[in-house]
């Protein structure tokens, strides 16, 4: 990839991730930001590329961690936004045959 | 195989197919209607780059990797299913900065490796590790905050200039390694030391109110260094994600600042957002309280009522008691809404979360703007565990540390009841003049107590 190509890429994301979020509402911002913690976990292919090319003990060590810390990035994220996005429902949905909680 | 056919080729394809997955998947989770389908479109997309990642070319140590992926996967798995609702912001710092790390962990083995080819991505690589390090040892210090282990916001006079003296010094070490004047593995090391310790100390003074802006912060810098270690693997699914994340994590922390009223330098330098930071003005009126009973009976035959929940619910664990009770409302007729102030629990749109966790329709629950005109047609307004969020001086009294904030009107409503504990000041430790109006009712009490004995009391109405 060269650099105005790589730029560019940069420059349209940047946009993309921008357009994407405005006039979110109030009620997702936790959720919202707990989705995109989750997508950043994307930096566990990146990690296990790192490790995958390490030739020192020092290299595999840091390698080691950094892809223990990028599953526990992709993984945690994915559950805590999956239970929170979960919950939304409305009145409508909730009178269609659910128990009501006590 | 047919001849066109190559392992990078299904690698690049699968990596466009990641990246399309996860922007329609964050589109999707911008709306409460589609928002639990946008996590499993951005999640299919997490397990296609993985699994297709493990046909890199010239890959080894799979022996390493599948270990470390088993161990990190199921210790998040295991604890992110754990957490209470309540708890959930400083786990999202948690899961950030463990990202952050990573990215981190990327540059030091290019860098320990004696650099990238090429000046720029050399750069990016330091770039990327002193931004990844910061959001690392940063949002374990949130995590610490938020859980309660750390209580204590250290300040001293001239920790701006520590600071800054701690960034241009890691700074000068990362062009070092960038102008391959000495990439010895000491300057390296000295180099993530000290963005690791950045992080420490540009966290510790920010007060608890204040984190939930600082962890979306982090949050937009992981987003960053991931994008930009990206560009140093040549990896375009890291960085069309870790791009979109960092703009977009970027604009949310804005929208949360705002939600705050405070700028964003505001909340990284000043020292506000703890506890004992507030001067307290003097109240005219008195603390008139009030028995349970009589509540019940005016919730019951009231015609409009608005719930103003705060963090106070939440520690209590009231919100399915209070859910109960609104349910009795609204089958006897009465109008029940919950009205959540931007900041109401612990990050703007936590509050919703746990009114979702007890079962109450998102349909149900107004924002400020949509609910503040609705307090004057209210019979009562109903207040339980919040405070400065209501608090009229905000509109009245420019010496106070919270004027200018927007705040629910509750006062404007006919009655307000409020539950509360004692008789203590709120978060920011300003006295609340809503609660010696005339209007006003103290039902003190533990928030989930009191609500089983509104309860009952409305049940006894008949």
């Amino acid at each position: 990839m060269t650099g105005m190509v790589a730029l560019y890429i940069f420059m349209l994301a940047a946009f993309t991730g921008y357009e994407v979020i405005a006039r979110v509402p109030v009620i997702l911002h936790t959720p919202l930001m707990s989705g995109s913690n989750f997508v950043h976990g994307i930096v566990l292919v990146g990690a296990m590329v790192a490790l995958g090319g390490a030739q020192t003990p020092l290299e595999k060590a840091i390698g080691f961690i950094g892809v223990l810390l990028a599953a526990g990035n992709a993984v945690g994220g994915y559950v805590v936004t999956e239970r929170m996005l979960e919950m939304f429902k409305t009145s409508g949905a909730r009178t269609r045959g659910e128990k009501r909680t006590a | 195989m047919p001849g066109w056919f190559s392992a990078d080729l299904a690698i690049q394809a699968s990596y466009f197919v990641t990246a399309v997955l996860f922007i329609m998947g964050l589109k999707r989770m911008s709306s409460p209607v589609t928002a639990r389908s946008g996590i499993l479109w951005a999640g299919a997309g997490m397990a296609v780059a993985t699994l297709i990642t493990f046909l890199y070319p010239g890959m080894s140590n799979y022996g390493l990797i599948l270990p470390a992926m088993l161990v990190g996967g199921v210790l998040a798995a295991w604890s992110g299913r754990r957490v209470a609702m309540t708890n959930m912001p400083q786990m999202i710092a948690l899961y950030n900065g463990m990202g952050g790390g990573a990215a981190a962990a990327i540059a030091a083995v290019e860098l320990y490796r004696g650099g990238t080819e090429g000046y720029a991505s050399t750069t990016l690589a330091v770039a990327g590790g002193i931004i990844g390090a910061v959001s690392f040892s940063g949002s374990a210090i949130a995590f610490g905050k938020l859980q309660g282990l750390i209580t204590r916001s250290l300040r001293f006079s001239g920790q701006q200039m520590l600071n800054v003296l701690l960034l241009l010094a890691a700074l000068v070490l990362g062009a070092l390694v960038i102008a391959h004047a000495s990439v010895t593995p000491a300057v390296v090391t000295g180099f993530f030391v000290l963005a690791l310790i950045l992080g420490i100390t540009m966290t510790l003074p920010i007060g608890g109110a204040d984190m939930p802006v600082v962890i979306s912060l982090y949050n937009a810098l992981t987003g960053l260094a991931v994008g930009f270690e990206g560009f140093v693997l040549n990896n375009a699914a890291m960085i069309i994600a870790g791009t979109v994340v960092g703009s977009a994590g970027t604009l949310l922390t804005q929208l949360m600042a705002k939600a705050m009223n405070r700028s964003l330098g505001n909340v990284l330098f000043s020292g506000f957002g703890d506890t004992g930071a507030a001067a307290t003005g003097e109240v005219q009126g008195s603390l008139k309280p009030i028995e349970a009973s009589d509540v019940g009976v005016m919730l019951a035959f009231a015609s409009k009522v608005i719930v103003v929940p705060g963090y106070g619910m939440a520690v209590a664990q009231a919100q399915h008691k209070i859910w109960e009770l609104c349910q009795l409302l609204i089958d006897r007729g009465v109008q029940v809404r919950f009205a959540i102030h931007p900041v109401a629990g612990r990050m703007p749109g936590h509050m919703n979360v746990l009114l979702a966790e007890a079962g109450v329709p998102y349909d149900l629950i107004a924002d400020l703007d949509e609910i503040n005109a609705e307090f004057d047609t209210a019979d009562a307004a109903l207040i339980i565990g919040a405070n400065d969020v209501v608090n009229p001086v905000a509109r009245t009294d420019k010496s106070s540390p919270i004027y200018g904030m927007p705040i629910l009107n509750a006062d404007k409503a006919k009655n307000v009841i409020v539950i509360k504990r004692g008789q203590g000041a709120g978060f920011s430790g300003i006295e609340n003049a809503l609660f010696y109006l005339d209007n006003t009712r103290m039902l003190y009490g533990d928030a989930q107590k009191a609500a089983a004995e509104l309860i009952q009391a409305v049940k006894a109405v008949g």
